[in-house]
């Protein structure tokens, strides 16, 4: 008899290009609430994913009250009483609370659904949760918070014994959150274990009794939150010294290039205000959700602003579309480069040529040599792992991908380069290359905006840091003054309007 | 917290409450102009004739809920009804047994389509394309470029539409066919899990296939069903019109999809319902029957057919976006 | 800025005749020899001047609507409209022809009204891209016959013919070789080079390929797709001056199901529904495959029946193979 209810032995597992996991383990005892803690692409997510049966590891174990398991999908995790609860991917929008929690698993009697019956459990699970809407509410008109809560009520329903929360309060109001760590107790107290994911330390402090930490793929330690420290955890979540990660050089600052005043979109951000400099590096951050990659996107023009001001060299501008941004001299890496950054299906050498086209040809035709040409040139320029301009995009490992969309973005005559989350699932060699290029282009007179949600990075490559948290921005900081701590006391600063929802 | 306001429930309840009220005004004005309309006469002989669409939408309807479309069903119609037919002209055979082929027919144009979908990853827009060519093809071929005229039909199967036996005397045969067919599908839609996995897979394909549904097998029912229900469209259509053509029901898929587009249901999947689409349906029948009634050119009702199509879907999207607008607006900064 | 470690990357792509042969094309090409000659030697007319014209010319006139619904696919959009648009095209150019407006006026009302027809189609995908293409186009192709409907009833409209250098639009030659075809080769030449040789070609490939991905990349998707629907509904009013130069008259049910059989030549061409795919010289090798198969069954009398399932079949056939081929690769690893 095992003393753990859950527990994973050497777990590896390989991506193309990418080690996610490197003989991992864990252990989680029974009844308990335990944190899972590290940066952004240390593994967290990936290790979640093989205990739900999502992906199978390529080596090691798993134990299920001392049993070995061997998950052969996610029907076989949930089976075994497992149920994880992510933000979105499992709703269906159409449908309503009460099918979403029961679908593949419905009251029947004699074949037919039982509405009333299913409606009614459905109900005594929301009521347990506090929840302010009933069972027949479609999923689809539901906030976040609440969709979260439906998964909750899934899970019980299931009568999962260990439930696994990833960011559980990331997109989450102050009550939300309170609403949440009392859910979660009574989740405990009713007989179940939890694992949960987070960045914040006060979820930590509130609501585990031990604390697991990953780095770069790897188990580095679990520890009892009473007895560790706030620097001890960052010091091993971190581990590496920042001075030796970030090459940052020094570079003469010169005038304002991009100042925008007081951006709105309603939904989204409001009022947010800042300006970059020539030669600067102005970190973004802030936790999912604070609207940092919806501010880019509308200077970038990609979506539009309800109101508010974008100067250019003190010039006022208007950006309707990604055109006008190019024109314009804004260029933008995407948050997801596979989706908006890329064509996986076409050749390095295209995708880098993409947006310049018209430039690199004459009369409306294509130049061919002159392609060529320059995307060799660019993609020399960011040293890619690639033999030739041919070779397919989806080939590259992420970091090199990466890479590829800088080529693609240095190949326009601009003035500002906005980054959102440049080295976001890139392994850490590729990290240092990006960070060295970033570097170069400072000191070459471009205005970089960087937005990341890795502490470490934004302390290390930033001149100046601006801090945003649900749709505000909330704290600026200088190069010298900035730490840690100051910025998550910035991140999590709701506003006071939200504060009292 | 706040409390999120359930008129959502309304809009979409209201989405047929405003078809029904459009329905009710349209019917009123027709009668003013013309008083023969919402005669019993005039009502029974516009459902006789519209039967087949009310019951291909169905079909569509869970085609469309998966998140496919079939613009075949015209074909697999004609062909099944051709085939049924043409036994029928050489062999005399009993009128069930003329139904039951039809159907098993149709059962069977609809899951090779459906296979072609599944396992041949074929685009379901590209792939019954396609057989709408070649089961149309095979109608004219097995009949030889000829037709079963009526009197090559059993005086039973030409009487099948006329009677009423089985809508318990009271109701002609074709609208007794309809009335079953819909009350069928109102409760396996509803009071099912096979229902209920349908409007799964449309909604979310991969939250399905984590739930533990096989959507390969969804998919191919419901094309096989839709064939299925082309089948028996055939021998209803033969029935009706006395007589078996290699060209029947060409065109008819673009009503049977408006009658599930102005009744709610979703190209993309996941949302549509059983009442939705008798409410379409009952719309295309009105347009078709009463136009002429008021006046209106019937060379008219294409064109207002297509306009209606186009409204429908347009307003469709402007009050989704309104709905995220006012989402939107929600969300306190 | 150097490189690090001093990587250099190849620009140069060596011939490999590997890649050469192994191509979609090359299928085409010997499928057409291989009619041909089946044609041939049915025939023994079929290689003369008369033999020729007759051939080419009994499928081109569908043919020049093919070309723009090449791009149509390369977007990954579809338009199924484009019958019912060279239907109303012809009939106004008839019903203003009887109306006695001069022939050259009514070409180009009808080029007009193609245009306006795909401008419909665009303005409405643009400004409300939710929507699908194929609802959209399903709503017009019903809407547009309406309206040649409306205007004609179940009449026809004819005398066209007695414009003499209009009817020698389709059946006039410039020696042994038939006008049509010259303009079409023209015209197919112009798309062919637009698509493989220019900026906005390339543009095309990419919205197929990853709309969001060309969006960021600063490409006006929304201004594309408006163009390319638009010139789409022009080419079907050209397709209509050719049907209505043949017939010498037009009604309101003819040029139905047009749209299957360009998208029919297009997907056997190379191009696939989900976009970014295609070269041109497929799309020519599969238009003429599907006209001279069609021709040639019809020598030896096959019911024109026979050919419909013949066309729907290739279509699915072509789509199917390539997927066939991948069912198979995960059995053997497996």
């Amino acid at each position: 008899m095992s003393e753990y209810v859950l527990e994973l032995k050497g777990i590896t597992k390989i991506f193309p290009g990418v080690k996610a996991l490197d003989h991992v383990s864990f252990q989680l005892k029974p009844g308990e609430i335990h944190a899972l803690m590290g940066e952004n692409g240390a593994g967290k997510s990936t290790f979640i994913k093989v205990i739900t049966g999502v992906h199978k590891a390529e080596e090691g174990e798993m134990y299920l009250d001392g049993q070995k398991v061997d998950f052969k999908g996610p029907r076989d995790a949930q089976k075994a009483g497992i149920a994880a609860i992510y933000q979105h991917v499992t709703a269906y929008p159409h449908l309503t609370v009460t099918e979403n929690i029961f679908m593949g698993h419905e009251m029947k009697k004699r074949g037919v659904i039982q509405w009333k019956e299913m409606n009614d459990l459905a109900d005594s699970y929301l009521e347990e949760l506090n929840a302010d809407f009933k069972s027949t509410a479609e999923m689809g008109a539901l906030s976040v918070a609440q969709q979260q809560m439906v998964e909750i009520a899934k899970a019980i329903s299931m009568k999962a014994r260990i439930i696994i929360m990833d960011e559980p309060t990331a997109a989450l109001t102050k009550n939300e959150s309170e609403q949440l760590y009392k859910i979660t107790e009574k989740l405990r107290d009713g007989g179940a274990s939890v694992i949960f994911i987070s960045h914040r330390f006060e979820d930590m402090y509130r609501l585990a009794t031990r604390v697991t930490v990953f780095r770069d793929s790897q188990y580095i330690g679990s520890y009892d939150v009473n007895g560790i420290t706030n620097a001890d955890l960052i010091k091993a979540m971190v581990g590496r010294e920042i001075s030796d990660m970030y090459p940052k050089p020094e570079v003469e600052i010169g005038e304002e290039v991009l100042r925008v005043e007081k951006l709105t979109r309603m939904g989204y951000f409001k009022d947010v205000s800042f300006s970059v400099r020539k030669g600067e590096i102005l970190g973004l951050t802030g936790l999912v959700g604070a609207g940092r990659t919806e501010t880019v996107q509308t200077i970038y023009g990609v979506e539009h602003y309800d109101s508010g001001k974008m100067y250019l060299n003190g010039k006022e501008i208007t950006v309707k579309n990604p055109s006008d941004a190019l024109r314009q001299g804004i260029g933008l890496l995407p948050e997801d480069r596979q989706h908006q950054g890329l064509i996986l299906d076409w050749g390095i050498g295209r995708n880098i040529t993409l947006t310049e086209i018209a430039s690199l040809g004459k009369n409306g035709m294509t130049d061919e040599k002159a392609e060529r040409a320059k995307a060799k040139e660019l993609a020399e320029r960011v040293d890619t792992k690639a033999v030739t301009i041919f070779d397919k995009a989806s080939s590259l490992s992420g970091g090199n991908q990466q890479k590829i969309v800088v080529a693609k973005i240095l190949a326009s005559d601009l003035k500002v380069i906005i980054l959102d989350e440049p080295t976001k699932g890139v392994d850490v060699g590729a990290k240092a290359e990006i960070y060295e290029i970033m570097g170069e282009l400072a000191k070459q007179g471009y205005a970089i905006i960087m937005i990341s949600s890795e502490m470490p990075e934004i302390l290390g490559m930033s001149d100046r840091i601006v801090v945003m948290c649900e749709g505000r921005v909330t704290g600026e900081l200088k190069r010298g003054e900035a730490a840690q701590e100051e910025i998550l006391k910035f991140a999590m600063a709701r506003s006071p309007k939200a504060a009292k929802n | 917290m706040e409390k999120k306001k359930f008129d959502w429930k309304k809009i979409t309840g209201s989405r047929e409450m405003s078809l029904v009220i459009v329905l009710i005004v349209l019917c009123v004005f027709v009668q003013i102009r013309n008083s023969s309309f919402l005669t019993g006469e005039t009502l029974e002989d516009m459902f006789r004739n519209y039967a087949v669409i009310f019951i291909l939408a169905l079909g569509m309807m869970c085609v469309l809920l998966t998140g496919g479309i079939d613009i075949s069903i015209g074909s697999t119609l004609a062909f099944s009804g051709m085939a049924a037919g043409l036994v029928m002209r050489d062999y005399m055979i009993p009128t069930p047994v003329s139904f039951l082929l039809s159907m098993a027919i149709g059962a069977g144009l609809g899951l090779v389509i459906g296979v072609v979908i599944t396992k041949g990853k074929v685009p379901p827009i590209v792939c019954t394309l396609g057989f709408m060519n070649i089961y149309r093809g095979l109608t004219y071929l097995i009949a030889k470029s000829q037709w079963v005229a009526a009197y090559q039909f059993t005086d039973s199967f030409k009487n099948f539409a006329l009677t009423k036996y089985l809508g318990f005397g009271i109701v002609n045969n074709m609208i007794a066919v309809t009335i079953y067919c819909y009350i069928i599908f109102f409760v396996v839609m509803k009071w099912t899990t096979v229902g209920r996995r349908v409007y799964a897979v449309g909604s979310n394909a991969e939250a399905a296939a984590v739930s533990g549904i096989n959507i390969n097998h969804v998919k191919m029912g419901v094309y096989t069903l839709m064939g299925f229900l082309c089948g028996l469209g055939g021998s209803l259509w033969t029935s009706l019109y006395k007589s078996a053509q290699g060209d029947m029901a060409t065109g008819i898929e673009m009503d049977v999809i408006a009658a599930c587009v102005v009744g709610g249901v979703s190209l993309t999947g996941g949302r549509g319902s059983v009442v939705g689409v008798f409410l379409g349906s009952l719309t295309i029948a009105i347009i078709g029957k009463a136009l002429p009634l008021i006046g209106v050119s019937q060379f008219w009702q294409s064109a207002i057919k297509g306009l209606i199509i186009l409204v429908a879907v347009v307003l469709n999207v402007l009050a989704q976006r309104t709905m995220d607008k006012n989402n939107l607006k929600r969300r306190e900064m | 800025m150097a490189t690090k470690l001093g990587r250099t990357i190849i620009a140069e792509q060596p011939f490999s005749w590997k890649t050469f042969f192994l191509k979609w094309e090359w299928l085409l090409v010997i499928l057409f020899l291989g009619i041909n000659v089946m044609n041939a030697s049915l025939s023994e007319y079929y290689l003369s001047g008369a033999g020729l014209f007759n051939a080419t010319n009994s499928f081109l006139e569908k043919a020049f609507v093919a070309l723009p619904m090449a791009y149509i696919l390369v977007l990954g959009d579809i338009d199924i409209s484009v019958g019912s648009t060279a239907c109303l095209s012809a009939v106004m150019l008839a019903y203003f022809y009887n109306l006695g407006v001069p022939m050259g006026l009514c070409i180009v009302i009808c080029l007009l009204t193609g245009t306006i027809c795909g401008a419909i189609n665009g303005l409405i995908l643009t400004k409300f891209t939710e929507l699908a293409p194929m609802i959209v186009t399903l709503g017009t192709q019903i809407l547009y016959r309406g309206i040649a409907e409306a205007m004609l009833g179940d009449e026809a409209r004819g005398g066209l013919s007695n414009v003499k250098w209009f009817s020698n639009l389709y059946w006039g030659k410039v020696g042994i070789i038939p006008i049509m075809l010259i303009c079409f080769v023209v015209c197919a030449v112009v798309f062919g080079f637009v698509l493989h040789k220019t900026f906005f070609g390339r543009r095309l490939y990419a919205i197929g390929a990853n709309k969001l991905a060309a969006e960021y990349a600063g490409i006006k998707v929304q201004k594309i797709r408006m163009i390319v629907f638009t010139l789409t509904g022009t080419f079907a009013a050209v397709t209509a001056i050719f049907l209505a130069a043949r017939m010498g008259s037009t009604r309101a049910d003819i040029a139905t199901g047009y749209e299957l059989e360009a998208i029919a030549m297009a997907v056997l061409g190379g191009f696939s529904t989900d976009g970014g795919k295609g070269k041109f010289p497929g799309l020519i090798l599969a238009i003429f495959i599907v006209g001279m198969l069609r021709y040639g069954l019809g020598l030896i009398n096959i019911a024109s029946q026979f050919m419909l399932v013949v066309i729907g079949a290739l279509l699915i056939i072509t789509v199917m193979l390539p997927n066939i081929k991948s069912m198979f690769k995960i059995k053997k690893k497996a």
